[in-house]
C-alpha cells in the first residue's frame, strides 16, 4: 500500500511537485497532454494517497487494487505519480514519448510497471475496470477496481454499455472517479456534445453518486472515503475540475488538451507551480 | 452417410469439457442459446458473465479477466463481433490478453437471416491483427478439439463457427492429428491441391470426387487455421501438386485466399485460384442456395481446378 500520507498539506504537495513533472514532460517532448493531467492530478494523488492498495516494490501484486486511467493521453499526470511513490524513477519520465521509453504516449500495461491497462482509445476503460470487479469478486478476493473517465469520454456510447452491466452484476468493487474538467480535444464540451445532467444519468443506472470539487483536497479525501464505503452498487465520484489547473493559461483553454508549452511559457508554468530552478 | 453436425455444436461441448478449470469464464451477449454457449452457462452459471446486446463491453470485460488470470471465452454472431473491432485491436490484441472470442454463424451458409447476418469478412478483419490467431474449423470434432487447445495457449484468438450441419470428418480421429496451426491433408492428389475451411472442406472432398472421374487427383487440405498459415504445408502442396485452389465461404479478399495468395506471392509462382465470396453481400437462402449462388459449391471448386491446373 503506498498510504503516503492522509494530511492535507501534504497532499496538496505531492499534487504541485507532479504538476512540475507534468509541464516538463511535455514541454521536453514538445507534445502530449498536460491540460487532463492537471485537472485529474489531485484526485490522483489523493488516491494513491489515502486508499489504493498496490505495492510499489511488487507492481504485480495479485491482490493490488486496480487503477485503470481510461483517459489515457492523460498520462504525464500518471506517470508523475507513479514516480512520486516509487513505482518508476524520475529518470523514467524522461522516456515520455520517446522511441523505446516505458513513459508510451497513452499508459499501457506492456511498458510501465504499475499500469493496469493498455489505454489510448476513449470509452474503454470502465468495460476492462468491470472485468477487474468481476474477476476479484469470482476469486472472492476484496479487491477493487477504480477507473478514472475524462467527461468528454463518457459521450462514448460503449461506456453506457458498461454503466449498465455493472449494476446488472451489482458490482460494488467499481469505483469511479469522472474527471468533469468541461473541454475535451477540440473545444469546450459545451460546444462538442452537451451532455446536461451528467449526475442525474449515472444515478438512473444505479449507481452511488457524489459530486465534489476536483482541487479541494478536503472534498477529495471526503469523495475517496465515499468511494471506499459504498460497496453495495458500483458507485462514482463526479469531481468537478479545471482543465489546466496550476499553470494560469492552461486552465480553462482548449489549446492546452493536447499542446506543449513553448520555452516562455515553460518558464512561466515553473514559476507559477513554485518549481526550484 | 456420414454424421452430420455443426460446428458451433463442438464449441458449445468444448466449454463444458473445459469447466473442470476454474479459471474458464464464459462471456455472452444474448446469443448463448445460438452459439452453444448456453449449455456452459446452464451448469456453470456463476462462471458466466451475462453482458446483454453490447458487444463492445463484452471484449473489454474479457480482457479485464484475463488480466486478472481469467480465460475468458466471449461469442457472439460472427457479424457482431465485428463492431467491437476496436476493442479487439486495442483492448485485446494489442496487450496480448488472452481473450478467446468465437464468432458463430458465420459465412453466407447461415443462410435465411439474410445478408446483415452473414459476415464474409471477419477471417480477414482478425487476421489483421498482431497476436491474435484466427481458426474456422470444419466439424463439431475438431471445433471442440482446437476450442479445448485454445484454452492453453497464452494469446488471443478468434474462432469462426458455422450454424448449419456439415459433414462430420473426424469421428474417431487421433486428437493428436488436430492442433493449432497445422494444415490437415485429407486426400492425396498429384495434380492440384484444395486448400479449404469451415464449410467448403467436405465440399472441397466431393470436389476432389468429381475430379476423379475426370481423371485429376486432387490433394485436399482442411486449413482449420487461417492464422498463423501453415506454410510449410502450402509449400509442399505448391512443389508437389504444381496448382492451388483455396475454397471458403467467406470474401477472397483477406481470407483463406488472401493468406494463400501473400505466401505464395513470396516464395512461388504456383497458379492460384481462389473460390470466395467475390466482393458482394448475400441474401436470404437455405444454405446450399448460398452456396451455389455465391459461387462456392462444388461445380465452382471443380472448375477452378480445372483452370489452375491449365495454368500450370
Amino acid at each position: 500500500m503506498v498510504r503516503i500520507t492522509s494530511s492535507i498539506s501534504e497532499l496538496e504537495e505531492l499534487a504541485r511537485r507532479c504538476r512540475i513533472e507534468i509541464v516538463k514532460m511535455v514541454h521536453r517532448a514538445q507534445a502530449g497532454h498536460p491540460g487532463g493531467s492537471l485537472s485529474e492530478i489531485d484526485l490522483m494523488a489523493a488516491l494513491y494517497s489515502t486508499s489504493l492498495r498496490v505495492r510499489p516494490n511488487d507492481p504485480d501484486w495479485d491482490d493490488r487494487d486496480r487503477f485503470i486511467l481510461s483517459k489515457g493521453h492523460a498520462s504525464p499526470g500518471m506517470y508523475a505519480l507513479l514516480a512520486e511513490t516509487g513505482f518508476i524513477s524520475h529518470d523514467d519520465l524522461h522516456s515520455y514519448r520517446v522511441l523505446g521509453g516505458i513513459c508510451q504516449g497513452h499508459v499501457d500495461m506492456k511498458w510501465c510497471p504499475g499500469v493496469d491497462f493498455s489505454a489510448g482509445s476513449l470509452g474503454m476503460g470502465l468495460s476492462f475496470g468491470m472485468g477487474c470487479a468481476l474477476a476479484a469478486r469470482l476469486e472472492g478476493s476484496e479487491r477493487r477496481a477504480f477507473v478514472m473517465l475524462g467527461d468528454g469520454e463518457i459521450q462514448e456510447g460503449s461506456v453506457w454499455e458498461a454503466a449498465m452491466a455493472a449494476t446488472h452484476h451489482e458490482l460494488g468493487n467499481l469505483k469511479v472517479i469522472l474527471d468533469r474538467n468541461r473541454i475535451q480535444n477540440d473545444d469546450f464540451c459545451s460546444e462538442q456534445m452537451r451532455m446536461f445532467d451528467i449526475p442525474a444519468k449515472w444515478k438512473a443506472f444505479g449507481w452511488n453518486v457524489k459530486e465534489i470539487d476536483g482541487h479541494d483536497m478536503t472534498e477529495i479525501v471526503d469523495g475517496i472515503k465515499f468511494l471506499d464505503e459504498s460497496n453495495d452498487a458500483p458507485s462514482i465520484l463526479i469531481a468537478h475540475t479545471i482543465k489546466g489547473k496550476g499553470v494560469s493559461y492552461m486552465e480553462n483553454n482548449p489549446s492546452f488538451h493536447g499542446a506543449a508549452p513553448n520555452d516562455e511559457q515553460f518558464a512561466i508554468a515553473m514559476s507559477e507551480l513554485g518549481a526550484v530552478q | 452417410m456420414s454424421r452430420m453436425a455443426a460446428t458451433r455444436d463442438g464449441y458449445g461441448q468444448a466449454l463444458l469439457e473445459l469447466a473442470g478449470n476454474d479459471k474458464v469464464v464464459v462471456l455472452e451477449a444474448d446469443l448463448g442459446k445460438s452459439t452453444k454457449s448456453l449449455h456452459f452457462r446452464r451448469a456453470h452459471p456463476e462462471r458466466t458473465i451475462s453482458c446483454g446486446i453490447g458487444e463492445q463491453n463484452m471484449l473489454l470485460v474479457a480482457a479485464g479477466m484475463a488480466s486478472s488470470g481469467y480465460i475468458p471465452f466471449a461469442s457472439t454472431f460472427a457479424i457482431f463481433t465485428e463492431r467491437a473491432f476496436e476493442q479487439m485491436r486495442n483492448g485485446v490484441a494489442r496487450p496480448n490478453l488472452a481473450v478467446h472470442v468465437c464468432g458463430s454463424h458465420g459465412g453466407t451458409h447461415t443462410g435465411t437471416d439474410g445478408s446483415s447476418a452473414q459476415s464474409i469478412e471477419d477471417l480477414a478483419i482478425y487476421r489483421t491483427l498482431p497476436n491474435v490467431t484466427v481458426l474456422h474449423p470444419c466439424d463439431d470434432v475438431s471445433t471442440r478439439l482446437l476450442t479445448k487447445q485454445l484454452a492453453k495457449t497464452d494469446s488471443p484468438s478468434y474462432m469462426r463457427t458455422a450454424r448449419n450441419k456439415t459433414p462430420v470428418l473426424y469421428d474417431n480421429v487421433d486428437p493428436s492429428t488436430i492442433q493449432i496451426g497445422k494444415g490437415i491433408q485429407l486426400r492425396d492428389g498429384a495434380d492440384v491441391a484444395i486448400i479449404a475451411c469451415g464449410v467448403l472442406v467436405s465440399e472441397a472432398l466431393k470436389a476432389a470426387d468429381e475430379l476423379s472421374k475426370q481423371g485429376v487427383q486432387a490433394t485436399v487440405i482442411d486449413m482449420h487455421t487461417i492464422k498463423p498459415l501453415d506454410i510449410e504445408l502450402v509449400d509442399l502442396v505448391a512443389e508437389r501438386c504444381g496448382a492451388i485452389v483455396t475454397a471458403e465461404d467467406h470474401s477472397v479478399i483477406g481470407g483463406l485466399g488472401g493468406a494463400v495468395a501473400e505466401h505464395l506471392s513470396a516464395s512461388s509462382c504456383t497458379p492460384l485460384e481462389r473460390v470466395g465470396v467475390h466482393d458482394r453481400f448475400g441474401e436470404s437462402g437455405q444454405a446450399d442456395e448460398m452456396l451455389e449462388l455465391m459461387e462456392l459449391s462444388v461445380p465452382h471448386i471443380v472448375k477452378a481446378a480445372q483452370r489452375a491446373i491449365n495454368r500450370k
